[in-house]
């Protein structure tokens, strides 16, 4: 069947035959390069969405003082749990094999005045760490250190539309901002790439915080971040222990849902891996659909291929063609087409995926790729397929009487 | 050579069946030409069709140069058509994508033979039949009587043992049909069998047997003189 002999016949055929050639291998590389562009897109709308939610350290605890809601060890419910620095150095002290570093936030919004321009922003007291948590990136000037901790200063890193807003185009660092009725020292610039509101964020030495509010030791909200080599399940027993040992610490039964809340960005970055998935299967559906748009084209080729070659294969048989070379000479010759034009429409299709990059940005679609190995077995797929779908037709053609096919017109 | 016995076939034409061929004896010996005549609608192209394994009979004995053609596959119908048989149709049968050269080597290609062989043996029947210098062209390119001598080459180039013709001159003017009869006479001359199915007195005087086939029997069965095409041409 694969005789140099036959292949020769099937050259000369698809070489004479250039409109039925190019039909059937056009429907096909067009499968193919729709599928490829596709799948492509929808790797790169998920890109967008990691871009998006990939933003904040993925390695971070967030703990939130709550209101207790069961007695225990002797104090009442409905008590209100509040952190101290004290509570800051346990955590530090107790947990040096998992922890990396531990920043407080104390959360405010604050009305913030350059000369004439004022507007109201959220003001984050924190410690020189919640760079990290939060993966700021410095545009300019410096981030909090911890001389700026000890010694309570009034420097104050502000977001770049911050800076935006109340400078215009001049520069703030240097300058002297009023937050919320006291000087502060713009030291530092810094970018976020979780967008807008993010970047609407002033950030102020925690220390500093406190003693505006009659130099107390509270603390609103803890952060953690654990080394990363800890792994998923890691994270999930360390915040176990963490918990424990805050309740513990803090008298809280471990059966009180509300005393505090551990928010584990781990559990999170799982949800968000999930949406994720789930547009992973939409875009999969899309594909299968064109595959299968893409089958059924080409079974629609091949029937008329047969269609038109009825007369061919009748005069063929009269002159002593076995319905199985028949058969061998209409799938050779299909498959041989596919194969070429298959594999011409996924090459296409990955260059137009390479060329495009971060140019539809705007429509969500971040570096659309597809991986090889999906797009060489969509396209064997529908080769398979194409040679099955060229089949029935072809056995067809191959049963019907050579008196019925020279017949027909 | 050709040894029929009760042939029967019909036709089922929706809830009714025509009975075409209603018990056909017939004995051909080899190198005879034969001509198959009856007006349209007696059977003679049912019975080629048959004879050629075209087509098969409902009933009736077929032997074929000693061998019984009965309950063939297609596979075994296909081999026996490409040893024994060349066909010549009416309206030619050309592969019109494929050159005179290309369309004569056609049956050999399914006989196995290698490409270079085949090509001298398509381009040796070609000469044969007059046609070596259009060796390349494609059937569109050629005129009737032109494409029908391919035709005939090309049945000829498998060596078969019997030639069918199913009225190989309906479509040509007389001129042309006198020279495509006179081409059928020289390689009856060479000792092949013919059989020709036509309806036309004169084509069937070429031959040197007359069958007259009316409503599905056989009503006459004679030798005539043959007449030579080559005096009208």
């Amino acid at each position: 069947m694969f005789s140099r002999d036959n292949w020769k016949e099937i050259f000369e055929t698809i070489q004479k035959n250039k409109l039925r050639t190019f039909l059937s291998g056009f429907t096909v590389a067009l499968g193919i390069l729709i599928f490829v562009v596709l799948f492509g897109f929808g790797n790169g709308l998920i890109n967008t969405f990691d871009d998006f939610f990939g933003d904040d350290a993925t390695n971070v605890f967030f703990i939130f003082p709550g209101r207790t809601t069961v007695p225990y060890k002797g104090y009442k419910s409905n008590r209100t749990i509040e952190f101290e620095n004290s509570d800051l150095a346990d955590i530090e002290k107790n947990f040096p094999l998992f922890l990396e570093y531990v920043t407080p936030r104390i959360s405010r919004q604050d009305t913030v005045r350059y000369k004439q321009e004022s507007n109201s922003y959220t003001t984050l007291g924190v410690a020189p760490s919640h760079q990290f948590s939060e993966m700021t990136i410095i545009m300019k000037g410096r981030y909090l250190n911890k001389l700026d901790i000890k010694n309570k200063t009034k420097n104050a890193v502000i977001g770049r539309l911050v800076e935006q807003d109340l400078f215009g185009a001049k520069n703030s660092i240097g300058k002297y901002v009023d937050i919320g009725g006291s000087s502060f020292k713009v030291v530092g610039v810094f970018q976020d790439d979780g967008g807008d509101n993010e970047e609407r964020v002033v950030v102020i030495p925690y220390t500093t915080r406190q003693l505006i509010e009659k130099n107390n030791d509270k603390v609103s909200q803890i952060i953690v971040g654990f080394k990363p080599q800890i792994g998923y399940a890691g994270a999930m027993a360390f915040e176990k222990s963490l918990d424990r040992f805050i309740r513990e610490k803090k008298y809280i039964s471990p059966q009180d849902q509300n005393g505090i809340f551990i928010r584990n960005v781990a559990d999170q970055l799982k949800q968000n891996q999930q949406f994720a998935r789930v547009l992973q299967i939409i875009v999969a559906l899309v594909a299968f659909g064109t595959i299968i748009a893409g089958i059924i084209g080409i079974s629609n080729i091949m029937v008329f291929v047969v269609k038109e070659r009825t007369k061919e294969l009748g005069i063929r048989k009269a002159l002593g063609a076995t319905p199985k070379s028949v058969i061998g000479t209409i799938l050779l010759e299909s498959v041989f087409i596919t194969t070429i034009s298959g594999f011409v429409g996924m090459l296409i299709g990955i260059a137009i995926l390479s060329s495009l990059g971060e140019k539809l940005k705007d429509f969500f679609i971040t570096n659309p790729y597809i991986d090889t190995g999906t797009a060489i077995f969509a396209t064997m797929i529908l080769i398979v397929f194409g040679a099955i779908a060229g089949y029935v037709p072809a056995r067809r053609a191959a049963r019907i009487k050579p008196i019925v096919a020279l017949r027909d017109e | 050579m050709i040894e029929i016995k009760d042939l029967h076939k019909s036709y089922k034409m929706g809830s009714n069946s025509l009975h075409v061929l209603k018990g056909i004896n017939l004995s051909i010996e080899a190198g005879e030409l034969v001509a198959i005549m009856g007006s349209s609608g007696s059977g003679k192209s049912t019975l080629l069709n048959i004879l050629g394994m075209l087509d098969e009979a409902d009933s009736g004995e077929y032997n074929l140069d000693g061998v019984p053609i009965k309950n063939l596959n297609e596979t075994k119908a296909a081999k026996y058509r490409n040893k024994f048989l060349g066909f010549v149709f009416q309206s030619f049968n050309l592969i019109n994508y494929k050159s005179a050269m290309e369309n004569v080597a056609l049956p050999l290609y399914y006989q196995k033979v290698p490409r270079k062989e085949r090509e001298q043996r398509a381009m040796k029947y070609l000469g044969q039949v007059g046609l070596k210098e259009w060796a390349t062209h494609l059937p569109n390119e050629l005129s009737g009587g032109q494409k029908q001598r391919v035709a005939i080459a090309r049945a000829m180039a498998a060596e078969p043992k019997v030639l069918l013709a199913d009225e190989p001159t309906g479509a040509l003017d007389s001129t042309t049909s006198y020279e495509v009869m006179d081409l059928i006479q020289k390689i009856n001359d060479l000792g092949n069998t013919i059989l020709v199915v036509t309806h036309e007195e004169d084509i069937a005087h070429m031959c040197k047997r007359i069958v007259y086939l009316k409503d599905g029997v056989i009503v006459e069965d004679k030798k005539v003189e043959q007449v030579r095409a080559s005096t009208y041409v």
